[in-house]
């Protein structure tokens, strides 16, 4: 059963990226880590900003602040490491974000078709309505390589 | 009646690998990959100039018996700022030679990781993979990568509409007589 079709409590992280609150499924994630090192090497996916190393496993730094704010975080307090099913193997990715976490269960109202895809569910949380992100529709993926390089190559990032 | 154990825990699995610099940045290739390594000096004379618009990484080629080597610039392919290059690896079972900027040095590396997938673009052709060495985390080349099947026809073309048959008449090769 996906999130979209959940309607009853579960359990969510609160994330901050800047002045604005997400949220994300909680099984979604794996740990919260201290900033570490970047390690940054040519590539043309333009999301992703380096690797990080994490118990000896390279894991993908995604900035999502960008997409969902507008603006690049500052500053980055953790990194949120989620995982995301990719066919029959599990991806670690690492989402800085500026501020605390918080583990919460709250019912979950799933996404209207005008929501963007990015918007699995949405909760409310003192008295605040919160987008409850959908990784999958963040996160760079194969697929999306075809239509991007149709729009032009981007620049290798060292 | 106790035996002796007759077999030793397994060595893991190492490979040796060049760390090379192409415009200050650091990569690994499989030292089996290499061939050879020759200095951009001790090619002087011998490589052609070849231009293909669609493929600006290559500026030079050799023939190697029945066979066209094309030069690939690794600055240039990995879109890095151009640098100047010192050194060419001409690589093994490939019809590539690769342009660096100088070899940092040669090390064995005992686990390759996959690329992780949130990388998605020609990268994941560029790469075999990532190796930790020395707490960084180093991308090891693909030799298989720099030029691809239609890179090379392109570049069969060009060089094949630029090459001289040794029996033209001279006037063909544009010479009076």
């Amino acid at each position: 059963m996906s999130l979209l079709d959940q309607h009853d409590a579960r359990s969510c992280v609160l994330l901050r990226l800047g002045e604005r609150r997400f949220a994300l499924a909680a099984e979604q994630i794996a740990e919260l880590v201290a900033p570490s090192r970047v390690f940054r090497f040519a590539h043309r996916t333009t999301e992703i900003d380096g690797v990080i190393v994490r118990r000896g496993r390279v894991v993908a730094v995604c900035d999502l602040a960008e997409r969902l704010t507008g603006k690049k975080l500052t500053y980055r307090r953790f990194y949120l490491v989620a995982t995301q099913r990719r066919g029959a193997s599990l991806d670690w990715v690492a989402v800085p974000v500026s501020g605390e976490c918080e583990l919460i269960t709250a019912d979950l109202t799933p996404a209207g078709e005008s929501d963007s895809p990015h918007v699995a569910a949405w909760l409310s949380h003192d008295g605040e309505v919160i987008e409850v992100l959908n990784l999958e529709a963040l996160l760079p993926r194969v697929g999306q390589s075809a239509a991007l390089a149709e729009a032009g190559v981007p620049e290798a990032r060292p | 009646m106790q035996f002796a154990a007759t077999h030793k825990s397994p060595q893991p699995r190492t490979e040796q690998i060049i760390l090379f610099r192409c415009s200050s940045q650091i990569f690994a290739i499989s030292s089996a990959s290499v061939q050879e390594v020759r200095s951009v000096d001790s090619l002087a004379g011998t490589p052609l100039e070849i231009n293909e618009p669609a493929v600006p990484k290559v500026r030079h080629m050799f023939r190697r018996g029945e066979s066209n080597l094309y030069v690939v610039n690794g600055a240039v392919h990995f879109g890095l700022r151009p640098s100047p290059a010192s050194l060419i690896f001409l690589l093994r079972r490939a019809r590539t030679a690769l342009l660096i900027d100088g070899i940092e040095k040669m090390t064995t590396m005992s686990r390759l990781q996959a690329l992780p997938a949130a990388f998605c673009h020609e990268e994941r052709i560029w790469y075999r993979g990532l190796t930790v060495l020395d707490q960084s985390v180093i991308p090891v080349v693909s030799p298989a990568g720099f030029l691809t099947d239609d890179e090379l026809f392109l570049l069969d073309t060009v060089a094949s509409r630029n090459a001289v048959p040794a029996t033209a008449p001279a006037n063909e090769l544009g010479l009076s007589l």
